[in-house]
């Protein structure tokens, strides 16, 4: 036995070197975070500040092109905008955004999911029900309701200060289906396993065991959803910022510049879409990969290859 | 045994011959894994070649290599096959030229997995003979008719039109075996063709096989690891160890007087029918501690008080019903309600281990999880220790009942590291102290099944088949129960395997006093197991009596039925 001790030490010591791509996709990941971040201390411009817009220098090509003004890296805007400071700006509104809605999506349906799962029958139906009920409905739909009636209640609702958690909740409130579904399939497999069972007989309370032995094993498959859901959480929100009840346009997120850029491109200001496209795509694959890993690497089955 | 044309000079080339084998998997590191190396063998025409081994020896590598079954990266790096005096092309790695299903006929485990279930009968059989054989829909229609008569499926007509899931599974094992006849081969690969069904269908099976190979003079490589199996049907065996032949003979030498000690251990362990052995002769896997931990757990299970009465009987059993079905949405929509268990009573006392053995679906299993307190029952009662239990109970009356699971691959969470599975529960009915404690008594309980404490570091998945299910039964002990349920815990184990953990089962009820309900569908492990047992059929108990007696003097006659059946070594 101390032999697979000593044998699995150079494993484990290998299992720690991190493969090419995803030491890549970790450091664009760092960056774009910082960035983001960090957007007031290394932006030019504040894209935010109206006051400041000049719509004589609007729909400047980037600095390396023939006719570009340095003091604008990426160009700007239809409105004058500095593009580079609004990119970063904007990150910030979309990752916080996505991740948000990804971050309260997967809580609860994770927990929907389990409890379906686990007690079956009228909680599971109950549960799978009314998830059936919200899939049906169109997530622009909904997410047009949600912030629509949050907008009724309460004047605040469009402000830059409430809007992304409006948002967040617009959004959560469509993906947390397809996390409770995977999770309940998951959750009925590993529950009729052995070691469920032997966790029942042994006497834990239906809540240890299905934190502490089933959520481990059900993970994986919500990993995969959330990177993928990040990206499309991310769209959701430039959609909804478009048709006017998202993030005011004083404050613009990745997704809003690409939806103003795109009434552009056929007119040859192809920057407008293009950079703000760029970034959101680098980082979604760069997550998408992270995630991957992540999975990976807290599988202990799969650590002995 | 059947007579065969063995012995006597082979007419012609025999249907197989294998000559130096070898099978290689080049891992990841530039290494590679010899899965069978140097392997000869030879079938003649209606003979039954058996090839039996423990998991990992390399006889099911063999039966693919030949098949052309062998997963990539896995390739035959040496040796020659020659089928029917054909010498196969196997310099690619592959076997070239020969057709699985024209020339060699394929019977898998499990029947429910190798029919197609979207395929009639008629077009599983129909396909084959249509593609191999160049044959028109009416002809191959005819032909898969007199197969199905020639495996003796009853309305074979009837039969043509059923789908896989409306056959039983001897059923469907005999159209398995029809469609390997389809195209006439003259060698037939059954792989662990009856480890999936019950004896009275295992014994029918191998009936017909042994029948094929005397009637049609079909070559049968048989790829198995139950000795009484190959005692009952083959005429040759081979038995392998870590890719290798240990040794090889006519059936009736080798296993009456094995010669390699491989081969002397792995036919020791057998467990017998016939005579009640104290301990099954298996080298015991025991640590120097491993006295020591046992008695201290021996210690820690009297001290964790008793439940209830001290009367003679632990657990009784009275008129337990269970019924599944019949409680739909709406009242009439569903069907009626199948009784899974009917009036089942019965009492186990201390310290004894008691036996509930009978065919897969008479209700066994759901009997243990009644008593476990998974299922509900519908009527009659549970008492353990003169307490009555149901689905929910008392914290005490839960930690006095455990349970140990059949498959020890699922039976541990793949999450979490052995120490912490076992300390859980002993932190979780608060046994000891603080963490240092229950760390210890984990540790204890890991040397009492004959592990080294230092397991505890690992996770499930680096253990063996063997191992995991003694440190299943050192969880079933944390939180020192004064009752084991055993639902078969041995049969996805590997004979010496299985005799280590019977011994094992058995060491702990004797130092302990442990009382065990001990289910099985192994007649010859419950004889070697249990002081008394019950037979089950079709949910009710037929006979309950003493195993002395019971094996002796059989009074119903499905018991006698069952141990008629049994394949076993002690028919040679």
């Amino acid at each position: 036995m101390s032999a697979v001790t000593a044998r699995n030490l150079p494993r484990r010591r290998a299992r720690l070197a991190l493969p090419v791509s995803v030491m890549v996709a970790l450091v664009v990941v760092a960056i774009m975070l910082f960035a983001a971040f960090a957007a007031p201390l290394i932006a030019p411009t504040d894209p935010t500040d109206v006051g400041k817009f000049d719509l004589m220098s609007s729909e400047l090509p980037p600095a390396f092109m023939p006719d570009g003004d340095p003091r604008y890296l990426l160009g700007t805007d239809n409105q004058g905008r500095d593009l580079f400071s609004a990119i970063l700006y904007g990150a910030r509104i979309s990752i916080l955004i996505g991740g948000g809605a990804v971050l309260v999506a997967a809580t609860l349906g994770v927990t929907l999911g389990l409890m379906a799962g686990f007690f079956g029958g009228f909680v599971d139906a109950l549960i799978m029900r009314i998830g059936d009920v919200i899939l049906s409905l169109p997530t622009i739909l909904l997410a047009l309701l949600v912030s629509g009636l949050a907008r009724a209640i309460s004047p605040e609702a469009a402000t830059a200060q409430w809007a992304p958690i409006i948002l967040i909740g617009a959004i959560a409130i469509n993906e947390w289906v397809q996390y409770a579904r995977t999770v309940r399939a998951a959750t009925m497999v590993e529950a009729s396993k052995d070691y469920v069972r032997a966790a029942r007989v042994i006497g834990y309370s239906p809540i240890r065991i299905m934190l502490r032995h089933i959520l481990p094993n059900v993970m994986s498959p919500v990993m995969v959803i959330a990177t993928i859901n990040l990206a499309a959480a991310m769209l959701t929100e430039a959609t909804l910022s478009f048709l006017g009840v998202g993030m005011p346009p004083t404050y613009p997120s990745l997704g809003t510049l690409i939806r103003i850029g795109n009434e552009f491109v056929f007119s040859g200001i192809w920057w407008i879409a293009t950079f703000p496209a760029l970034v959101l795509v680098v980082l979604v694959l760069a997550v998408n990969i992270v995630g991957d890993w992540l999975r990976d690497r807290f599988n202990p089955k799969l650590t002995r290859r | 045994m059947s007579s065969s044309p063995l012995g006597t000079p082979s007419r012609k080339a025999p249907v197989l011959a294998i000559n130096g084998l070898t099978v290689e998997y080049p891992l990841a590191d530039g290494t590679r894994l010899t899965a069978a190396a140097d392997v000869d063998l030879e079938i003649a025409a209606g003979e039954i070649h058996a090839l039996v081994g423990e998991s990992g020896a390399g006889k099911t590598t063999v039966g693919n290599a030949l098949m052309g079954l062998l997963q990539a990266p896995g390739k035959i790096a040496a040796g020659s096959i020659a089928i029917d005096g054909r010498v196969i092309d196997t310099r690619t790695g592959r076997i070239e030229g020969i057709v699985p299903g024209r020339d060699i006929g394929a019977i898998f485990q499990d029947p429910m997995t190798s029919l197609n279930p979207l395929f009639t009968v008629e077009s599983q059989l129909c396909e084959t003979m249509r593609h191999h054989l160049r044959l028109g829909r009416d002809e191959a229609r005819d032909r898969a008719l007199s197969l199905l008569r020639a495996v003796g499926i009853p309305e074979p007509e009837r039969r043509l039109k059923a789908y896989p899931h409306q056959l039983s599974g001897g059923q469907r094992q005999r159209v398995v075996i029809a469609s390997a006849l389809t195209c006439d081969p003259r060698l037939i690969v059954a792989d662990e063709p009856t480890t999936a069904l019950d004896v009275s269908v295992q014994a029918q099976i191998l009936k017909l096989i042994r029948g094929l190979a005397d009637d049609r003079g079909v070559g049968v490589l048989l790829v198995t690891h139950n000795m009484g199996v190959v005692a009952e049907i083959a005429d040759r065996v081979t038995i392998m160890l870590r890719g290798r032949v240990v040794e090889t003979g006519p059936v009736a030498k080798v296993l009456r007087s094995p010669e390699h000690p491989y081969a002397r251990t792995l036919i020791g362990a057998v467990p017998r029918l016939d005579v009640k052995t104290r301990r099954l002769p298996v080298p015991s896997e025991e640590g120097p501690q491993t006295a020591k931990a046992r008695e201290a757990v021996r210690r820690q299970l009297a001290a964790s008080g008793s439940i209830g009465t001290t009367a003679d009987e632990i657990l009784s059993v009275s008129k337990l019903c269970v019924e599944y079905g019949g409680h739909g949405l709406l009242p009439g929509l569903s069907g009626k309600p199948f009784r899974a268990v009917d009036e089942v009573s019965f009492t186990v006392r201390k310290g004894e281990i008691f036996g509930l053995v009978g065919e897969s679906g008479c209700g066994k299993t759901t009997v243990a999880n009644t008593i476990a307190g998974l299922v509900r029952p519908s009527a009659g009662e549970v008492r353990l220790a003169g307490n009555r239990i149901g689905a929910t109970r008392p914290a005490p009356l839960r930690r006095a009942m455990q349970m140990v699971f059949q498959d020890p691959y699922s039976a541990l969470n793949p999450r979490l590291k052995v120490a912490k599975a076992l300390a859980e529960p002993i932190a979780f009915y608060r046994l000891a102290a603080n963490r240092a404690e229950a760390t210890e008594d984990a540790a204890l309980l890991l040397e009492a099944v004959g592990l080294e404490r230092q397991a505890g570091e690992r996770y499930p998945h680096a253990f063996s088949g063997g191992q995991r299910q003694r440190i299943a039964i050192a969880r079933a002990l944390a939180p020192r129960p004064s009752f084991l349920l055993c639902d078969e815990p041995t049969s996805s184990l590997d004979v010496s395997v299985q005799a280590q953990i019977l011994n094992l089962l058995k060491d702990i009820s004797e130092i302990t006093g442990l009382s065990i309900l001990f289910i099985s569908h192994d007649l010859a492990v419950v004889r070697q197991m249990c002081n008394r047992v019950a037979v089950m059929k079709g949910g009710r108990i037929v006979e309950l009596a003493d195993a002395e007696t019971l094996f002796a003097a059989p009074r119903h006659a499905y018991t006698r039925e069952l141990l008629s059946l049994v394949p076993s070594l002690e028919k040679l």
